[in-house]
């Protein structure tokens, strides 16, 4: 059986390398989120300058689709979605109770593959220019492309998506199987469930991706012919594909962010979710349509009125479940004692701009005026509403909301509300002008416009409010650094917390439950404290507590994975031979060496609890 | 709360004053200023979708300003808040009206999009049918039934309902002319060729802003063409006088033999010349140099010296010309007028 005594403490940068342990591996998502973010929004500004004014001639040609394409690549694939992850490592496992996801070992797999992919895709930059298509990739724009750069989107995102497929699987059986006892899935908390039908979603939409890309790979690296008209192939099935992922793509981020508001809105409105059920079905009936309107993205495509149509009202369906949720927010404030923290102006600064996301949403569904509005900067307008309005807000929301249990202090608040208004203001500035833009005859993905056709002005104001959005970036950044370098202990419930997540003391124990709780009811940590016990019952008694052992692994698994991607970008087999052969030995050692991890035994627990660390 | 007010009044000033920065854009560009009978009903879209939506903002707004003043935590006040579940009928009230504001919009929708590709195909005899081709960075546009073949610049009749058959010869592009209609993508291959119609709309004399709107390699942004609405009687006389056009329009005869040696194995002129590059028929007359530059002989020379430093990634190569060459072949080009 397991020993004690198999189990070493790694420390410094070896520890972070070898962890397994969701609330590490979250901060990793985090901080390599949070860089990649800055990467992606300097490219954003940089293309902001290019715009300011008419004919300019700083970032042209081929540079300019640069630009954008890994503004566009980077934001999705590697800052969005690993800060989504983040704090489902974080966050998700606390809030049912368990002691770790249920299964760390693949959890740091997903975490190293993602990390690896986003490096090898940004190393473009410096081997032969990035990739030049659009995060979309049209062929055959993207198969006829001479340079690497495509090449270095395929392999990178190829790797990165297998890292995100694992790590939807692992919350898919996180959440299934490792509630504590009494959190049954109708007390799970909003983000929770958000996170459960994002999980599902990626498990079915990234395998769309992976084939995509798959023929794609095809296509450049073996002369395939999928999409080569000219041999019989078709360009509009990569069109196809990359759809029927990057639909439900849009969801698989905007819905973890509506979890997150949910939990924000109710702890600082003090109230209960309004609706909880119907806001449960809302979120499974966005997650279930999504999978249904990819070809509003192609309504220009030329695939007839009747595609057209059909896909037109499931569009606007989506605009149900998302209006229930609304009004469900807007009634949980309702009757509330609201607190303006700086979490809580992110959530409610959310409210208004995802609606005007929803309502150009909406607009964008009408197939006949679509005509008018696709890739035009309207679309622009839209999808940042959305996705800026939405998700970044909702994330910021999160990074103050949780930032105390996952780093053990709390971001200065003034600094916070600098972090929020510049922000908010600056995506105003920037985004609003640009629904008039594309209704002003400007296409997007253009590197400039020409004077005299009216379109001067608001592209100023749009470069402006980008500076502004910078800028308000630039101050959350210096918050974090004063943070990181004073010692703010803080209380282990700094928001009056309703949820199981703030149950700990801080910094959260290894083990995060000294003992499994029970939970009794929705707001788990809510109806303890009303009963007057002010924290949770225990489930179990103390007892010895199951650990994994860390390991290096899944860091030379990747790493292997890494090397194979250049060796197929420069068709190298020699290097592609040796980078799988790494990931095989790898995967062999990890199949025969037995590790059953270790135990902490029950003394040792008790001595936390006893010295206030469990 | 009064310093939340003023923020609040800082927002909306740079609303205003965005908004004052705007306006509805240029007339022959803008889809807010419709030109033509599709783009018009275009319109009307747009204006039934926003009414709907802003009724839906207007109650969103009132209601979640009223709750963020009313509800805010005021100081001393330590009460619990009700806890409350939720409430079926305001569900019901939230699912059922928002179906019916939708079933309002879904109509003119599926109306609108069947009648738009409705007898696109340009099958009909008397019907004007054109052939779009799209090219990186340019456009052709052939008249089938005229026998004629144009690059960058769309003649065509006023009040005409025009039809138009898409493809493209390398890559994805998408054929826009915001005036007069929304956008179909050019796909390249036979099996995705698209159609769509459109009005020209009733003034003559007009020049439209037509756009690639996908993105379609290094000088997508250039990719740029106009679309020039005359009278009946003029497009009459303009196709006459294109089709009798030849080489020996312009009396640059220096010019021509420096044309004919380099670059009329891509370019045509009349019947003469290869079709890899834009036709220059009529040159002279023509709107724009490559799509984009103001027309003059400077720009012309300066396209000619160097294309890629004027649409990068172009397929015009570089010609080995003197000085003197361009000179000569840049008057004979501007001497190409229509008759």
């Amino acid at each position: 059986m397991a020993t004690h005594e198999s189990h070493k403490k790694r420390s410094g940068l070896m520890d972070w390398l070898t962890t397994v342990d969701h609330k590490k591996i979250g901060i990793l998502y985090l901080l390599a989120g949070g860089f990649f973010f800055l990467i992606g929004g300097l490219e954003a500004i940089l293309m902001r300058i290019q715009l300011m004014e008419p004919d300019s001639k700083i970032f042209t040609g081929e540079l300019y689709n640069q630009l954008l394409t890994m503004h566009g690549t980077t934001m999705i694939f590697l800052a969005a979605m690993p800060i989504i992850f983040g704090f489902m490592n974080a966050i998700l496992p606390l809030q049912i109770g368990a002691r770790d996801v249920a299964f760390p070992f693949v959890n740091a797999v997903g975490f190293w593959l993602f990390f690896f992919g986003g490096l090898l895709l940004n190393l473009s930059w410096f081997l032969g220019g990035a990739p030049e298509a659009g995060w979309t990739a049209y062929a055959p724009l993207s198969t006829v492309a001479e340079d690497t750069g495509v090449d270095f989107y395929v392999l990178g995102l190829q790797i990165a998506g297998a890292g995100t497929l694992a790590g939807g699987i692992n919350f898919l059986v996180t959440v299934i199987n490792m509630r504590a006892p009494g959190m049954t899935f109708m007390r799970m908390p909003l983000f929770t469930w958000a996170s459960f039908v994002t999980s599902g979603l990626i498990l079915f939409a990234f395998p769309a991706l992976t084939v995509g890309i798959f023929l794609l790979m095809f296509e450049r690296i073996f002369d395939a012919n999928f999409f080569n008209a000219d041999m019989g192939g078709n360009v509009l099935i990569w069109e196809h594909i990359f759809w029927i992922f990057g639909h439900p793509e849009v969801y698989i981020l905007i819905l973890p962010a509506f979890g997150i508001i949910s939990e924000i809105v109710s702890t600082f409105s003090s109230k209960r979710l309004f609706g909880y059920s119907a806001m449960v079905f809302a979120t499974v009936l966005i997650g279930f349509l999504g999978f249904m309107v990819w070809v509003h993205h192609m309504f220009t495509v030329g695939l007839g009125p009747v595609a057209n149509s059909i896909f037109a009202v499931a569009t606007m369906a989506i605009a149900i479940p998302t209006g229930v949720k609304i009004f469900n927010w807007i009634f949980t404030m309702w009757g509330g004692q609201i607190r303006f923290t700086t979490a809580m102006l992110f959530a409610v600064g959310f409210i208004p701009t995802f609606v005007m996301g929803g309502v150009t949403g909406v607009m964008l569904s009408v197939p006949a005026a679509d005509y008018q509005y696709h890739d035009s900067y309207f679309v622009v307008a839209h999808f940042h509403y959305v996705i800026v309005g939405g998700l970044i807000l909702g994330l910021f929301a999160g990074l103050y909301y949780w930032y105390p249990r996952m780093f053990n202090r709390v971001l200065n608040e003034t600094l916070g509300k600098w972090n929020f208004w510049l922000f908010f203001i600056g995506f105003h500035l920037t985004f609003f002008p640009q629904h008039w833009l594309g209704l002003m005859g400007m296409p997007r993905r253009v590197y400039t416009y020409m004077s005299g056709q009216d379109l001067d002005g608001a592209n100023f104001v749009s470069t402006i409010g980008a500076i502004l959005m910078g800028a308000g970036t630039i101050v959350l950044l210096i918050n974090i650094v004063i943070s990181a370098s004073s010692k703010y202990a803080t209380t282990k419930d700094p928001w009056d917390g309703r949820t199981l997540e703030w149950a700990m003391p801080v910094p959260t124990p290894e083990y995060n439950f000294a003992q499994t709780p029970l939970v009794r009811g929705l707001d788990a940590l809510y109806v303890e404290k009303t009963a007057g016990n002010g924290e949770m019952t225990p489930a179990e008694p103390v007892g010895e507590i199951h650990m994994p052992n860390g390991s290096i692994l899944p860091f030379i698994l990747s790493f292997g994975l890494f090397i194979a991607g250049f060796g197929f970008i420069y068709a190298n087999w020699t290097v592609v031979i040796v980078g799988l052969g790494v990931v095989l030995v790898t995967m062999f050692l990890r199949s025969v060496i037995d590790d059953h991890g270790y135990h902490i035994h029950k003394e040792e627990v008790e001595a936390d609890i006893k010295g206030g660390r469990a | 709360m009064k310093k939340w007010l003023q923020k609040g009044r800082l927002v909306s000033l740079f609303a205003m004053l965005a908004l004052l920065l705007m306006g509805c854009g240029d007339p022959t560009l803008s889809a807010l200023i419709p030109q033509g009978e599709v783009a018009d009903k275009q319109f009307q879209l747009m204006l039934i979708s926003i009414s709907i939506m802003i009724l839906v903002l207007v109650v969103v707004f009132v209601l979640y300003a009223f709750v963020l003043l009313k509800f805010r935590k005021k100081k001393g006040d330590n009460s619990t808040p009700k806890q409350v579940e939720g409430n079926h009928m305001l569900e019901l009230l939230w699912t059922v009206i928002p179906i019916l504001l939708l079933i309002i919009l879904a109509v003119p929708t599926v109306m609108r999009t069947f009648e738009f590709s409705a007898d696109a195909k340009p099958a009909l005899k008397n019907e004007l049918s054109i052939k779009v081709t799209g090219h990186q960075y340019w456009w052709e546009f052939e008249y089938p039934k005229e026998e004629l073949i144009t690059s960058q610049e769309l003649v065509l009749p006023a009040d005409t309902k025009v039809h138009v058959e898409l493809s493209s010869a390398d890559v994805i592009h998408s054929f826009w002319i915001p005036s007069l209609a929304g956008k179909t993508d050019t796909n390249p291959g036979d099996k995705n060729k698209n159609y769509m119609w459109f009005d020209t709309g009733s003034k003559t004399d007009v020049v439209y802003k037509g756009k690639c709107a996908e993105l379609c390699g290094a000088s997508h942004a250039l990719m740029d063409f106009k679309v020039r609405v005359v009278s009946k009687e003029d497009y009459k006389n303009w196709v006459a006088s294109y089709k009798a056009a030849d080489g020996k329009a312009s009396a640059n005869a220096n010019g021509q033999q420096v044309f004919e040696k380099n670059c009329l194995s891509c370019h045509a002129v009349g019947q003469e010349g290869g079709n890899t590059g834009p036709s220059l028929t009529g040159f002279g007359d023509k709107d724009r140099v490559a799509g984009i530059l103001e027309h003059n002989k400077e720009n012309l020379e300066k396209w000619i010296k160097d294309p890629q430093e004027v649409k990068p990634g172009n397929n015009m190569p570089k010609v080995n010309l003197t000085d003197e060459e361009i000179d000569a072949v840049s008057d004979y080009l501007l001497g190409l007028k229509l008759k």
